[in-house]
């Protein structure tokens, strides 16, 4: 390898890495504003400026500067520090320097840096510039006087987030951020520009002028609101998460955050049950804990175990199902499913319902063959590695299923079981058959219908004649939507010998071959349709479920408690309790641990430990956290099953994608997405 | 005779556009003459002629052009080569290029083939100001003829296919940097890019690419045909050839000549321009490059040559040799000041010290031209200056920065007269921002 001089130490490095990088490798921190490992190099700030020799006799940007065999760079000279300065004092003559109303100020990379470079008193004497606030959207609060200009919300939302809407506009000491027409950034990642803003030009509106940063606790988790799992960060104060904001995990959601997962947070503070409820007389009424499980004992004597059902939704955690599963387990009851949505998948190989490749092993991936999935809806983050590897030309999309738009080109074969049919005629088997690691990735719109099983089995076979799985590499994928969805499919949270699956239970309650029916955190299934059924709604939003329910057993949100969540590719991740569960509401393990012991089938165990213990035992994939095992061999063949199948097209579950669950549908923030995406949009004079 | 330059030895014989501007007047002064014997020739000869010819490039850097054109690959790869000329003349004062372009567009057409058959490109972008409306016309019109007499084209009778197209700019002063040219040529904002990587790299759509002036490449033909000793038998060593010199201001008869390298000033003043108005003990200042060198004094101009290294030794530079003269009834804080505002007018805004600097320093010198200022302001504008200069992606920092520079080598006692002068109507006051009320 290479070796440079950095300050008189010689560190070695890898051929291709910057000025900078090299810098940094041994160990001295440059400061920068515009430049950012994940985005283009602009070299615009100058605040990165060293001096290298050999070289011109001036000092050179560090970011753009490939470094060289035998370079020395020199990060603290008089010379680099004199140039520093005068790029802060340029900075700061027309910022406003209104830290003390500025939501960046604390955590203020400009402020930061000021400390370093900046002199104790301006010699700007002139007025200071001023620019006029943009709408940039519901998720977007601008300051654009206090804009450096860095363009790193420029170069994210064109190169990452593929909707190139905001740009520099205008020349010289003129030159403004903005988006052009004064639209609303139509990203689904919007939010990852407030956190790029090295200043506070673009902060986060939802939350602005709620809290200063120092007033925050942070608590590490993880999110919910699809099924990577994105690592966060959620800051409280009090009782209420203020703000979530992305960890760096390279394996899952490098240090990008979807809206929904980012500003579904206002939700968790609205709606919510905080108490038990019992229906009397056709209306709720507020009750005790033990009114509520005394309500649910009685309803439940003598009613026989294959008259009660039990609907796991999409926000559980493992823990929370494998209690149920104990519990009910032992009235033998099989009416267990965790697939509210009704997907035909999870049964035999765990890789059959996985995404193999991994998140970051797409990235290696030179074909990939979306099946029923819009990955932009249903996984933001996903679509944005997936454009990642199209911009860089590595890999070519094809589509079956809609002819949305997912920020990068693709071929499109057709909407649904018939291009599948056909899909070695297509155009595309040739990119498909030349490519060296070709990757399938399914969705719940494929999987999600009656004729899912037989859906799988025409794409496994499709997967099989193109060596999707193959020595080294298994670019087999299931994209879920439900964070809890994996977990609940490893722990057999699946109907058991005659049980009913979700359709089933369904149809069974509107019926009436249906008593009892457990929802936990189900709300996304069709009330109206349960018929006479007595429905026992554990959660923590009022949402479909609790309206319908005729008793409520307050729960945690994802915030609230501490438990397992797999996701898509099957990491097992911890998520922490951030702040308490709202009210008497208590974590759902809990609630079901207390219920068996007034049903009489106590649980074998008292704290959340001892729950552990036993899931650990019973089901070792989850002893290691934040861990994709290798993916064994898939065989195939096995996958799915004959049947009949229907002509309808493949059509992605989510069809609001800032709706898709309780806390999101709670959220102000989420609405407000929503609206500006709805077709119909309010007139001005309204 | 006037000047050095004999009538012989002129390329640009049709600078004054006295005579026929089109393919066969253009032919009957040489051009288009044995260009396919040159070709022949092959392009390692074609570029160490112009690489013995000592040919600078005329575009204000004064890069070796034979130098330049060796950097580019020497096969092509699976990207093709570009050319692409610089015909987005707009430094103040400089008025060289547009002469070539409506009264010699068959030299520059002639040189562009060469050039582009020595770097192997087949394609060559014209990348013309916005504001050269009628050099547009006129050039079309020419490349036009080129092509229905087969001299360009495919399938030509060079043997080398090959195509012009002539793109016409926005009219903005920084797409004339190599790099923003590019950018601008791509359809983008124009915004120089950072090197490296260069061009010859990474160019136009990121292929290879080398960008060169229009007097560059339309001297080339020429320098072929009479062989490089020729022209390096003009000016000093290191500084050799012929060069167009727009001279402006307060001279009797302002004018576009050309000239040879190394010509003391004074002689191109007093022979080609009818001297300095009110004679040359009227002379004030100088600026010898175009707007964005230092201004020399009157004295430092009895001595000057026009040519790169003469000027860099009184800490300017040739640019592209455009004389702007400047007598003694010349403002030159005001003068100097609305030069920063051109800066200012025409900074692309990419980068920090240019953006903010140019700003900051035009609105100090506005004030300063009236006395509005403190005279420690004086020395805090040369420290903006230097803050500015050498610190940005491309050289117009650079470019805002001497001009301010040079005023405050020169003239810092007329800054200072002009203050004292203020405050001697004003009364005298503490602090010089207050001034504004």
């Amino acid at each position: 390898m290479p070796k440079a001089k950095v300050n008189g130490v010689e560190v070695e490095f890898e051929p291709g890495m910057t000025v900078l990088q090299v810098a940094e490798l041994a160990g001295n921190e440059i400061p920068r504003f515009c430049y950012h490992e994940r985005l283009s190099i602009a070299g615009n700030c100058r605040m990165c400026l060293v001096e290298v020799k050999p070289g011109p006799p001036k000092p050179q940007a560090s970011c753009a500067l490939p470094a060289a065999e035998g370079q020395e760079i020199f990060t603290d000279t008089p010379l680099v520090k004199k140039a520093r300065e005068g790029v802060m004092e340029f900075l700061l003559i027309n910022h406003p320097l209104d830290c003390p109303i500025c939501d960046q100020g604390g955590e203020c990379d400009l402020q930061d840096q000021a400390v370093g470079y900046g002199r104790d008193a301006s010699r700007y004497a002139e007025n200071k510039r001023a620019v006029e606030e943009k709408n940039m959207g519901p998720t977007i609060k601008t300051f654009m006087t206090r804009c450096i200009q860095c363009t790193r919300c420029v170069r994210f939302v064109t190169e990452v987030a593929g909707v190139p809407e905001i740009g520099l506009t205008g020349r010289g000491e003129d030159v403004e951020i903005g988006t052009y027409l004064e639209q609303a950034v139509t990203s689904e990642l919007s939010g990852n520009v407030n956190d790029l803003c090295p200043v506070g030009a673009l902060t986060h509106r939802p939350w602005s002028f709620n809290y200063r940063p120092w007033e925050l606790r942070k608590t590490e988790t993880v999110d919910v609101m699809d099924a990577l799992g994105s690592n966060i960060r959620a800051d409280y104060r009090g009782p209420e998460v203020m703000r979530v904001l992305p960890r760096v995990n390279d394996a899952v959601n490098e240090e990008w955050l979807s809206d929904r997962s980012r500003y579904a947070v206002d939700g968790l503070m609205r709606q919510r049950l905080d108490r038990p409820y019992v229906r009397v007389g056709g209306k709720l009424k507020p009750a005790s804990w033990a009114e509520a499980f005394d309500t649910i004992a009685q309803r439940m004597q003598g009613v026989a175990a294959e008259r009660v059902g039990v609907i796991a939704g999409d926000l559980q955690d493992a823990e929370s199902m494998k209690a149920a599963l104990d519990l009910f387990g032992s009235m033998g009851v099989t009416n267990l499913d965790c697939r509210q949505d009704g997907a035909q998948i999870g049964v035999g190989q765990r890789e059959g319902y996985l995404f193999n490749s991994t998140l970051a092993g797409i990235e290696d991936a030179d074909a990939v063959l979306l099946i029923g999935t819009d990955p932009r809806k249903e996984a933001p983050l996903l679509n944005a590695r997936l454009r990642k590897i199209w911009l860089a030309g590595k890999a070519q999309i094809g589509v079956i299923g809609e002819q949305a738009d997912l920020s990068y080109d693709y071929a499109w074969l057709g909407e649904g079981v018939k291009a599948l049919k056909d899909i070695k005629k297509s155009a595309f088997a040739e990119v498909l058959k030349n490519a060296q690691r070709p990757a399938v990735i399914i969705g719940m719109g494929a999987l999600a219908r009656a004729d899912g099983a037989a859906v799988l089995k025409l794409a496994a076979d499709a997967a099989k004649a193109f060596g999707v799985v193959k020595d080294g590499w298994n670019g087999f994928n299931v994209l879920h939507t439900a964070a809890g969805r994996v977990a609940g499919l490893d722990l057999g949270f699946v109907p058991g010998e005659g049980g009913l699956d979700v359709p089933g239970m369904v149809e069974a309650a509107g019926k009436g071959a249906l008593d009892v029916l457990f929802l936990m955190g189900a709300d996304e299934i069709d009330m109206s349709r349960l018929g006479r059924a007595f429905v026992v709604y554990m959660g923590s939003h009022g949402d479909a479920g609790a309206q319908r329910a005729d008793v409520i057993l307050p729960g945690a949100a994802y915030t609230e408690k501490p438990g397992f969540y797999v996701n898509t590719e099957g990491r097992v991740q911890l998520a922490e309790r951030v702040v308490f569960a709202k009210g008497e509401a208590k974590e759902d393990w809990a609630v079901l641990r207390a219920l068996s012991e007034r049903l009489g089938r106590t649980l074998p165990y008292d704290t959340l430990a001892d729950l552990r213990a036993r899931l650990l035992a019973e089901h070792p994939t989850f002893g290691r956290v934040d861990y994709v095992a290798p993916s064994a061999a898939l065989d195939l063949a096995k996958l799915g099953a004959k049947g009949e199948v229907s002509d309808l097209p493949f059509v992605s579950l989510i069809r609001d994608p800032y709706l898709t669950n309780p806390i999101a549908r709670a959220s102000v923030t989420m609405a407000e997405l929503s609206a500006l995406r709805s077709p119909v949009r309010a007139l001005a004079a309204e | 005779m006037v000047g050095i330059l004999e009538d012989k030895d002129r390329i640009f014989t049709n600078l004054y556009g006295l005579q026929d501007w089109r393919l066969a007047g253009a032919k009957q002064r040489g051009a288009w003459n044995a260009t396919a014997d040159m070709l022949s020739a092959g392009r390692d000869w074609i570029i160490t002629q112009v690489k013995n010819s000592g040919l600078r490039g005329r575009g204000g850097a004064g890069f070796g052009t034979g130098l330049k054109w060796s950097f580019m690959p020497k096969v092509v790869g699976d990207r093709p080569h570009y050319l692409v000329v610089n015909a987005d003349e707009s430094e103040p004062g400089t008025c060289k290029d547009r002469e070539i372009m409506r009264h010699d567009p068959h030299l520059l057409i002639e040189g562009c083939l060469i050039a582009s058959f020595a770097m192997q490109a087949h394609a060559c972008y014209l990348y013309l100001r916005g504001e050269y409306v009628r050099e547009r016309e006129i050039l079309e019109e020419a490349v036009k003829e080129a092509y229905a007499a087969k001299l360009i084209g495919k399938n030509n009778v060079h043997g080398w296919d090959f195509d012009v197209y002539v793109h016409h700019g926005a009219g903005a002063y920084i797409c004339g940097e190599e790099t923003a040219l590019l950018e601008s040529l791509e359809g983008k904002k124009g915004q120089p890019r950072l090197k490296p990587p260069f061009p010859a790299g990474a160019g136009l759509y990121g292929c290879p690419t080398t960008v060169n002036n229009v007097e560059s490449i339309a001297v080339v033909g020429t320098i072929l045909r009479r062989g490089a000793d020729w022209f390096a038998g003009f000016g000093r060593p290191n500084n050799t050839g012929t060069k167009l010199m727009c001279i402006s201001g307060h001279v009797n008869k302002p004018c576009n000549v050309e000239e040879v390298m190394s010509i003391p000033l004074k002689q191109l003043l007093e022979e080609h321009c009818g001297g300095v108005r009110g004679g040359w003990g009227n002379l004030k200042a100088v600026i010898p490059g175009g707007s964005s060198v230092p201004v020399i004094t009157a004295e430092q101009c009895e001595t000057a040559l026009m040519d790169f290294d003469s000027l860099r030794e009184l800490r300017s530079g040739l640019g592209t040799a455009a004389v702007i003269v400047m007598d003694q009834s010349t403002d030159m804080v005001k003068a100097i000041a609305r030069i920063s505002y051109f800066y200012k007018h025409e900074s692309c805004g990419q980068c920090t010290p240019c953006r903010e600097g140019t700003g900051w320093m035009w609105r100090v010198l506005e004030r300063m031209s009236v006395g509005e200022a403190d005279p420690s302001e004086i020395d805090l504008l040369l420290d903006v200056a230097g803050q500015v200069e050498g610190h940005t992606i491309c050289a117009l920092g650079d470019a805002a920065a001497w001009p301010v520079q040079g005023l405050i080598r020169h003239f810092r006692h007329e800054i200072e007269d002009r203050i004292n002068q203020y405050r001697a109507r004003r009364g005298s006051f503490a602090g010089a921002t207050l001034a504004a009320e």
